[in-house]
């Protein structure tokens, strides 16, 4: 595909296709069970609810009480899904994760939303930068980032069909839809968005976008950025990006979380083991955000458009 | 041979308590071959199926002690003290299959054990009512093991369907299996047991409110109500004040039982617990133990939760909890 052609026409929220998928599973697979803690349409679960009431359990403000109860659901055969904020879906809950989930393989679909900076006005207590790296730090944790909420929506029909824990990240605010509505999702398969020569730029939920608008600024200055869609943190496609990088032989990672431990770490690891090559992370450094709006607290937090430009500069000038 | 004779379980067991527990497998009366029936209306067991539950329980507390002495480490205190439990769950209470173990668990009982620490004794009664070798015990908490210091799922041992050790998650699992019955119109029952010290984490009480509100009665809380924890008693560590009045005040249905290092008053009352079931209310047990119960010098204090008795120790212990004709694993 050509990166012009890549277009959005209108903008949703990542959680609005949490919303329609789970309604949509709930309709098809009559395993499918869901909970909140107090935050029922924050995450758009009441579509679901409203179906399926015998199949919803409000759980209260108890985070690691749901947890808990999702993974004795999934042991019954269910295949339970949580919503809360990504801050309470994750650090908040890590232990209840970490021996009742993960390490004893339930299946539990942890769904967060309002995950990042782009939560926005709430400020800093809300606005988890650090989830990917927990949870793509537990063994036997799928970790799922996805751009918009066409994909959101695909992904959450997706883990359903996949037996084992996930963690599912999407996020607040309106943001431009692009990718199609009839897409199928492929846990762990990078999307490559537009070819390029001279650097590869691997994005992940929210970026992913900024990514795109950046690399077609640069390909007006005549630099040719391809840009590939990472969804899947973990497991990490691999192939799909080491065969990109040992065409263009430079790299930049966007994401809307701290450098430390994300997806710019991810693919950090995988290269300096295979191919290493200059990189470049677009991510929060080292730092908590703060109250103001969405694309305010990108920009000043360095994971704005401007930055992925830089970044890319930088890293071709490193080559 | 005629009608068997009844005996009257309170007297029975007023005979069985006075004697020092070395002395329980040589009472002649466990040794009838004629089933003698209770005169009790809520146990259905018949005396040989109770002196082999007898016998069982003398036969766990040897592999608990042995196992912990062998790799010298693991939890004896609330595992000997919660013998009897055990021994009643899986010997009568509960309705399940050893031999064809499944994670789902449909139409069977499910049990899950939210103190981990106390794994030798689930270990010990999982191998001796038929889950794995009882050999299999030889290798508790050694390199490769399915015998985890905390029991896990990981390994594969059949008879455990979570992980658990960390604390107080144990209650919100079983009641997500609790309501996974009740989605699938299975009628059986879902048990578990969680220290006292366990107590302390907030999460307990997170379960014990949903469970209430959700009206989880197909769910049976059992509390190792022992008073004791890693650094003292729970009142020096952080009381947990009026237990039966807060478990109450939650909106559960709240038993007490005084003896339970008494095989026939944990049998009886884990039959009542399911007899209480299915009328809106979860259930709970606080069951009140003796930590270290049979071994004299482990029994009613905190020094044993986790801690292996040196030869000397080992071979006192021994002497107090003689051999059965199950064997030694």
């Amino acid at each position: 595909m050509k990166l012009e052609d890549i277009v959005s026409s209108a903008t949703r929220a990542t959680r609005d296709g949490f919303g329609e998928g789970l309604l949509e599973l709930g309709k098809q697979n009559p395993k499918v069970v869901a909970l909140t803690a107090d935050l029922l349409e924050s995450l758009q679960m009441h579509h679901f609810k409203n179906a399926f009431p015998e199949r919803f359990f409000q759980v209260g403000i108890a985070e690691a009480n749901m947890i808990g109860i999702a993974a004795g659901l999934a042991i019954g055969g269910k295949i339970p899904f949580t919503g809360t904020f990504a801050n309470f879906s994750t650090g908040r809950v890590y232990d209840q994760i970490r021996q009742s989930v993960a390490y004893s393989h339930k299946n539990v679909k942890i769904c967060a939303s309002h995950a990042g900076l782009t939560l926005g006005e709430d400020g800093a207590t809300h606005q988890i930068l650090e989830d990917i790296g927990m949870m793509r730090m537990l063994p036997g944790m799928v970790v799922i980032n996805p751009c918009d909420a066409n994909q959101t929506k695909a992904a959450t029909m997706a883990i359903a069909d996949y037996y084992g824990p996930v963690y599912l990240r999407f996020g607040r605010p309106a943001w431009p839809v692009f990718t199609p509505a009839d897409q199928k999702f492929e846990i762990g398969k990078a999307l490559m968005l537009a070819e390029g020569s001279d650097v590869s730029i691997f994005a992940t939920g929210h970026l992913v976008w900024t990514a795109i608008e950046a690399a077609k600024e640069l390909a007006a200055e005549g630099i040719s950025c391809e840009v590939i869609n990472i969804h899947t943190i973990k497991p990490l496609d691999e192939t799909a990006i080491l065969d990109s990088v040992s065409k263009t032989k430079a790299v930049v990672v966007a994401e809307e979380h701290q450098r430390n431990g994300g997806l710019g770490d991810a693919i950090a690891n995988l290269l300096v083991h295979n191919l290493p090559v200059p990189i470049e992370y677009v991510g929060v450094k080292d730092s908590f955000g703060e109250s103001g709006k969405p694309v305010e607290l990108l920009e000043k937090y360095g994971l704005g458009k401007k930055d992925i430009l830089w970044a890319v500069k930088d890293a071709i000038e490193r080559k | 041979m005629g009608a068997a004779p009844k005996f009257g379980a309170a007297f029975l067991f007023k005979r069985l308590e006075i004697l020092p527990l070395p002395q329980l497998a040589s009472i002649p009366i466990i040794t009838l071959s004629t089933p003698i029936n209770f005169d009790f209306s809520t146990i259905s067991i018949n005396m040989a199926d109770f002196s082999k539950l007898t016998e069982m329980a003398q036969q766990v507390r040897r592999d608990i002690v042995r196992m912990v002495y062998n790799v010298q480490s693991g939890h004896p205190g609330g595992s000997l003290g919660c013998t009897e439990f055990f021994v009643a769950l899986y010997g009568n209470v509960l309705k399940h299959s050893p031999k064809s173990f499944k994670m789902e668990g449909k139409n069977q009982d499910l049990f899950f054990l939210s103190n981990g620490h106390i794994s030798p004794v689930w270990y010990s009664v999982l191998a001796r009512t038929g889950y794995f070798p009882v050999a299999e015990l030889n290798t508790f908490r050694k390199l490769n093991t399915r015998l985890q210091g905390h029991p896990t799922t990981h390994e594969g041992l059949p008879g455990i369907r979570v992980a658990s050790g960390s604390l107080g998650q144990g209650m919100s699992v079983a009641i997500g299996t609790a309501l996974a019955k009740k989605l699938d119109h299975d009628d059986r029952f879902v048990f578990c047991l969680t220290g006292d010290g366990e107590l302390q984490e907030g999460q307990c009480w997170e379960a014990l409110m949903f469970a209430a509100h959700h009206k989880v009665d197909n769910l049976i809380v059992t509390v190792d109500w022992n008073g004791q924890q890693i650094d003292g008693s729970n009142d020096q560590v952080l009381s947990l004040g009026n237990l039966p009045a807060k478990w109450k005040a939650f909106g559960w249905d709240v038993l007490i039982l005084e003896q339970g290092n008494n095989l026939e008053a944990v049998i009886t009352m884990l039959r009542k617990a399911k007899r209480r079931c299915g009328k809106g209310k979860p259930i709970a047990v606080l069951m009140k133990t003796d930590m270290g119960y049979g071994v004299d010098f482990m029994q009613g204090t905190h020094k044993w939760h986790g801690k292996a008795p040196n030869q000397e120790q080992f071979e006192l212990a021994m002497a107090q909890l003689p051999k059965t004709s199950l064997g030694d694993f």
